[in-house]
């Protein structure tokens, strides 16, 4: 199959071996259970930039409102977890034993009804990928299909965004409200809290995360991938070639929703609750952020870009609170002006050739053929 | 009406076809028809509603009212892509080519299989598919330019890939817009030479402005002016109505 034959090229190739290094020996290694902890929340935005870097990097359809569908799946994580928390033994103080401890406290005396098929872990599974697939499937529809697209596109995203997080603050018994909802526990009676549980979490991601890129890179190389860069440039070609502009734009989407589903039940997960200020306006923009400082039309350069600019948040805004907000915009700025194809488009034009000089004056034989490919994925962006 | 009595040959059947925009009458109760392998050439002055009446047919504009039969089918219900799919090509005016894209890459999504998402992902590059995409680049002078991406080929050259792109769909009906525009005269030249080979076994639909270019290909010529059909027939017979010297050839 012409597929495995060359799923990487060379360079990607020691991408994926520099990132599982990274990922799977060196991070474990070197740091403590807190801070691999942190690396476990950074990097489920990683799922969401990698649904970016297709939809966005490869389709052009810039969303501003992936935090709804990490929010989605990350409260379809946290609405198993809370259950079975709230287990009659737990909560026999409350006035109504069995129900979250927040439903208590707003007067609901019994459990919802859309909450009921949360204590089968199937059915969440299958919610977290379901639920915010088809609410991405129904947003597209009605977006696409009519022709919706571009800033218009963007902004009512980020309307989404917006409702969504209103919803959920407003239906405080049936959300938790603003605080989210806390004190999650266990996963089938398996205590997700102490270390060692913290350590299993961080490799399951880790897996999960070289799944979805192994997904992304799937898509990207069939002719899928082709279709979507060539609509990016010349919609109305790809439509008087005889494709349904509409659904492949649907698809980019969908698939992008259920990434970033799969990051945020990874966050309930490692993390230990969810709220809504990870599913509002402020977070989907970071997102977007950390896929252009990583380089939107790759894949590798999305989950260095959600470790980097996490990593810096946390170590610049323990120091400076105030000031994050504006670096992280000025970060933005610098980035769209001066390198739009980010981390990965500055290593594509300025650190790949000079290795590959070294190594040609090595050999002799010089790699120009992956070359080339290297330049594709550093072609200008309009 | 006449629609009973239509002869079964035509392959293209415009029929009082309007589109109005906000009042303004751009291509105004037009009917022509077009024959199996027949070149219909459409010239006109500026602003006369030559490429309105492509967009027509192609979808890319809804008709005010009006019909257009395809193959006995009503093309102005029919999605942009299902008019593709019934065998209408459509080449703009400016080049639109995929640029980030190579040469081979822009022939194979032309390549009129694996068009639904479903399909695309299965899709592969097969013999067939390879075979194909080397004989029409070949035909279109760009053989030795597969692996190159279509932002460093000459505007000529981005002109024969587009035209390369609907011929790999094999349609019925080819419609062109300008398709010699821009061009150097010794581009003009092998254009003309490319037109002469792939019009065989279809129909094409021209909008072309060069005069010799228009003699040389054209079987019958539309001559339009404010959206309306001002005279038909051959290039021998358009040249010397006075109607057509007075509005367009005449200066």
């Amino acid at each position: 199959m012409i597929i495995t034959s060359r799923f990487f090229n060379r360079s990607e190739l020691i991408g994926f071996i520099a990132l599982a290094a990274i990922l799977f020996v060196i991070l474990p290694l070197s740091l403590d259970v807190f801070r691999l902890n942190l690396v476990a929340k950074y990097l489920t935005y990683a799922f969401v930039a990698i649904g970016l870097v297709l939809c966005w990097g490869y389709g052009g359809i810039l969303s501003l409102g992936q935090g709804v569908f990490f929010g989605l799946g990350g409260y379809c994580m946290a609405m198993f977890l809370k259950l079975e928390a709230s287990s009659v033994e737990n909560t026999k103080i409350q006035s109504t034993p069995g129900i979250p401890d927040f439903m208590d406290w707003n007067q609901i005396t019994s459990l919802p009804f859309f909450w009921q098929p949360f204590h089968s872990l199937t059915f969440t599974i299958l919610a977290i990928i379901l639920v915010p697939g088809l609410f991405a499937l129904i947003i597209g529809t009605a977006m696409f299909k009519r022709r919706v697209g571009g800033t218009y596109f963007a902004i009512i995203t980020q309307a989404v965004a917006a409702i969504l997080t209103i919803l959920i603050v407003g239906q405080q018994g049936y959300t938790g409200g603003i605080n989210g909802m806390t004190d999650l526990r266990t996963l089938k009676g398996w205590d997700i809290r102490p270390d060692h549980a913290k350590v299993i979490l961080y490799f399951v991601e880790v897996v999960l995360l070289f799944a979805c890129i192994g997904i992304a890179q799937f898509i990207r190389l069939t002719k899928l991938g082709r279709i979507l860069v060539a609509m990016r440039e010349q919609e109305d070609r790809v439509r008087f070639s005889g494709y349904s502009v509409a659904n492949f734009k649907i698809f980019a989407f969908c698939m992008a929703a259920v990434f970033a589903a799969i990051g945020g039940a990874m966050f309930a997960l490692n993390v230990g609750f969810m709220s809504p200020s990870f599913v509002g306006i402020v977070p989907s923009i970071e997102m977007v952020i950390y896929t252009a400082v990583g380089g939107r039309m790759s894949i590798f350069g999305a989950v260095w870009g959600s470790l980097l600019v996490n990593f810096a948040k946390t170590s610049l805004s323990e120091s400076f609170p105030q000031l994050w907000l504006f670096g992280l915009g000025a970060l933005f700025i610098a980035v769209v002006l001066a390198f739009p194809n980010g981390l990965s488009g500055i290593w594509a034009d300025y650190v790949q050739p000079r290795i590959d000089r070294l190594l040609a004056s090595r050999k002799s034989k010089p790699g120009s053929k992956w070359a080339d490919n290297s330049v594709a994925d550093g072609a200008p962006a309009e | 009406m006449l629609v009973g009595h239509q002869p079964k040959e035509f392959l293209l059947a415009v029929e009082a076809l309007t589109v109005s925009f906000d009042g303004f009458k751009a291509v105004n109760n037009l009917s022509f028809y077009v024959e199996e392998n027949e070149i219909r050439v459409i010239i006109g002055p500026n602003g006369a509603g030559k490429t309105t009446v492509l967009d027509l047919i192609c979808g890319k504009t809804k008709a005010t009212s009006g019909s257009i039969q395809f193959r006995g089918k009503e093309l102005t219900k029919l999605k942009e892509n299902e008019i593709v799919q019934t065998g209408v090509g459509r080449k703009f005016q400016t080049p639109s080519v995929f640029e980030d894209l190579t040469v081979f890459e822009n022939l194979e999504i032309s390549y009129p299989r694996g068009r639904t998402v479903f399909g695309s992902l299965t899709f592969q590059r097969d013999a067939a598919v390879k075979e194909r995409v080397e004989e029409v680049a070949e035909m279109i002078f760009l053989k030795d330019r597969l692996d190159t991406y279509a932002d460093q080929l000459s505007h000529g050259q981005k002109q024969w890939l587009e035209i390369g792109m609907l011929l790999i769909q094999d349609p019925d009906l080819l419609m062109l817009d300008e398709p010699v525009a821009g061009m150097s005269v010794s581009e003009r030249a092998k254009t003309a030479e490319l037109l002469n080979r792939i019009i065989k076994d279809r129909s094409v639909l021209v909008i072309e402005h060069d005069m010799k270019f228009v003699e040389d290909i054209a079987h019958k010529v539309t001559v339009l002016h404010q959206g309306q059909i001002l005279s038909e027939g051959t290039m021998e017979k358009v040249k010397n109505d006075p109607k057509v010297i007075e509005v367009y050839l005449g200066h």
